[in-house]
């Protein structure tokens, strides 16, 4: 990023002698503060930076935890409810991780489904794109294992359960499967081995999702931001600097999300879990009714669709790892879905089948919940693997304004805009 | 350095009788040996995690089966596992034996103490000769959960056997696999009778 022009000046000396040296003022600058964004960005935009908050927010309250933990089988759920109970401050602690784990994704998955309403997956931003949804798996990962360490009938259970789905090779490599989960388990069944690798890799991920999400964001300033026009930035009139207009914007909407996140924290901080977890885990009695936390219920009813166990695990990392390929399955030229008239009804039905496959997941699997479970997941991959080409190749898009300026203000007598495109200007957003 | 990029490749010349395929040797020896070393060196990180000494000596477990009436069933722990033995009623037996091989969505016994093709008929899956008794590791084969059908008044699916709760498996009076998205009837461990009322697992 040094090749472009930056507007960096170092006014004291110290400044110059260490711009001379290490120049992460400058780096600063250029990125964070006078990075040209497009002045259209909306709220949508701002759950990149709400995102950052919280995976900082995890780390933080997250080292603390820590420090009272016990990762032992026979030890954890109590050491929990110890710093819950007799630890200063620590309900506040847990249930600001608790509970933030949730609002992670609730921001992760507007996040997701803004870049893929405006289109922000495709070219140039693949990489973006591709980078994303690593996250997306790492955080994944992450949760899970976090939700396993309380140790009680829940944690136990899906650990238990989504550790099996790797037995499933079985089918096609017979023993292999099986090993593998010996493996991760480090004995025949989940127990203390289980535990301890748990908490080790579920400190060790949280670091890797922040190496990634450095690299998401380097990404995102080569080419610059998206907007909802979904239009190339054609004339520096057309952006703004980052600081002070989306710095504000940003701390504005992360405010409003933090007393969103601060109403779950202090009147219902449980109303996300599942009461079934305050039951000490106990290997020789699975709860009647097994269900994940709600950000991995679309998944779960994804995995209970298909009857068989192969093929169901194969169903539910596809459903994610297909959000690789989007940047090439869609095979529309316009960007935002706001251009696009027919897509538009599809995009939403699959929002609409998102959430109703979350709501089947928590439902036994059973008579028309597995029905519609079916229907839905059958939608899920389709339009992945048919809407996405399909329409995009036959869809007639509406007419794109000739500028983002256009876009907003409607059709210019004078062009606001130099006919010619200039060179293109590079844009961030509050960090992806 | 400004004036070093001027040096042009002829004053470094290769001596023409040297083969460069000489260099190409070293190259992939040395680079054939780092990568040797770096897996000798991630096995011990990856073996760590397998199952440890203390994991693999099999614990054995001896039951006494004497206090176990017709119909019962208890659950016992060995290798952390939960294990299903139950006294089945004639009805039960008869039931499990009436099934044709072909109605089996898994045809094998999988049990440890017979050979890995045999056949999942009623007394390939019961105790040799002592066919009320059904000795078996009480662990859905699906996603590992505990099927329901131990205690009174559990459900015990359409087949007088298991039901597990998770996702649906149902497994009829010998523990073999009915209906629902296990692949396999439940396995049966290794395990002798050390005398009428004494049986050992492991």
């Amino acid at each position: 990023m040094a090749h472009s022009s930056s507007s960096y000046e170092p006014s004291t000396g110290i400044e110059k002698w260490i711009d001379q040296r290490l120049p992460i003022p400058r780096l600063m600058h250029d990125q964070f503060m006078a990075f040209p964004t497009p002045r259209n960005l909306n709220y949508w935009w701002t759950f990149g930076g709400i995102l950052t908050f919280m995976l900082v927010s995890m780390i933080a309250t997250g080292v603390v935890l820590a420090m009272h933990y016990v990762g032992t089988p026979e030890r954890a759920f109590d050491s929990i409810e110890h710093l819950m109970r007799d630890v200063n401050w620590g309900w506040l602690l847990r249930y600001t991780h608790a509970v933030g784990a949730s609002m992670f994704f609730l921001a992760a998955y507007i996040h997701t489904l803004r870049g893929l309403y405006y289109g922000s997956y495709k070219a140039p931003r693949e990489v973006i794109w591709i980078l994303g949804v690593l996250i997306l798996f790492m955080m994944i990962a992450t949760a899970f294992m976090g939700y396993s360490l309380v140790w009680g009938q829940m944690s136990f259970w899906a650990v238990t359960v989504i550790t099996n789905l790797f037995s499933s090779l079985d089918a096609v490599f017979p023993g292999i499967g099986t090993r593998l989960v010996e493996w991760i388990w480090g004995g025949f069944a989940v127990g203390g081995p289980t535990l301890t690798r748990l908490y080790s890799l579920h400190y060790l991920f949280p670091f890797l999702i922040a190496g990634v999400v450095v690299l998401h964001i380097w990404a995102l300033h080569i080419p610059g931001n998206n907007n909802p026009s979904g239009i190339d930035v054609k004339s520096p009139r057309e952006t703004i600097p980052f600081h002070p207009y989306y710095t504000i914007k940003d701390g504005f909407a992360l405010a409003l999300f933090a007393l969103f996140f601060a109403c779950f924290v202090f009147y219902a901080p449980n109303l996300l879990g599942h009461p079934d977890n305050y039951i000490p885990a106990n290997p020789l009695q699975t709860p009647a009714h097994i269900v994940p936390e709600w950000y991995f219920l679309p998944f779960y009813a994804i995995l209970r669709a298909v009857p068989s166990k192969l093929f169901g695990v194969a169903a539910l990392i596809s459903s994610i790892a297909i959000l690789f390929f989007v940047p090439w399955l869609d095979t529309s030229r316009v960007r935002s879905t706001s251009y696009r008239p027919i897509y538009k009804w599809f995009f939403w039905a699959f929002v609409l089948t998102c959430i109703a496959l979350g709501y089947l997941g928590s439902q036994p699997p059973e008579g028309i919940y597995l029905v519609l479970g079916r229907i839905l997941t059958a939608y899920y991959f389709l339009f992945f693997l048919l809407v996405m080409p399909v329409v995009g190749w036959i869809e007639k898009p509406k007419a794109l304004p000739g500028s983002i300026t256009e876009s907003v203000l409607g059709p210019q007598e004078t062009p606001v805009v130099a006919p010619k495109p200039a060179p293109r200007r590079r844009a961030p957003e509050p960090v992806a | 350095m400004a004036d070093s990029t001027h040096v042009t490749p002829a004053q470094f010349p290769l001596p023409e009788e040297e083969d460069p395929s000489r260099r190409d040797v070293i190259m992939i020896a040395a680079g054939g040996f780092a990568a040797v070393g770096l897996g000798l060196g991630l096995w011990p990180l990856l073996d760590m995690m397998n199952p440890d000494a203390s994991a693999l000596s099999m614990a054995t477990t001896e039951v006494d089966l004497a206090p176990m009436a017709e119909g019962q069933a208890i659950t016992v722990m060995w290798r952390g596992k939960p294990i299903f033995i139950r006294h089945r009623t004639k009805k039960e037996i008869e039931e499990a034996k009436a099934v044709p091989l072909d109605d089996l969505p898994d045809p094998l016994a999988r049990n440890a103490n017979l050979p890995d093709d045999a056949p999942a008929t009623d007394e390939n899956r019961a105790g040799k000769d002592r066919e009320p008794w059904l000795v078996m590791i009480g662990i859905c084969t699906h996603l590992g959960c505990i099927p329901k059908g131990q205690a009174i008044g559990d459900p015990k699916g359409d087949y007088d056997g298991w039901f597990c709760p998770c996702h649906g498996s149902q497994y009829d009076s010998a523990g073999r696999v009915r209906k629902g998205p296990a692949p396999q009837n439940m396995a049966i461990p290794p395990y002798a009778f050390l005398s009428d009322t004494k049986v050992k697992i492991g």
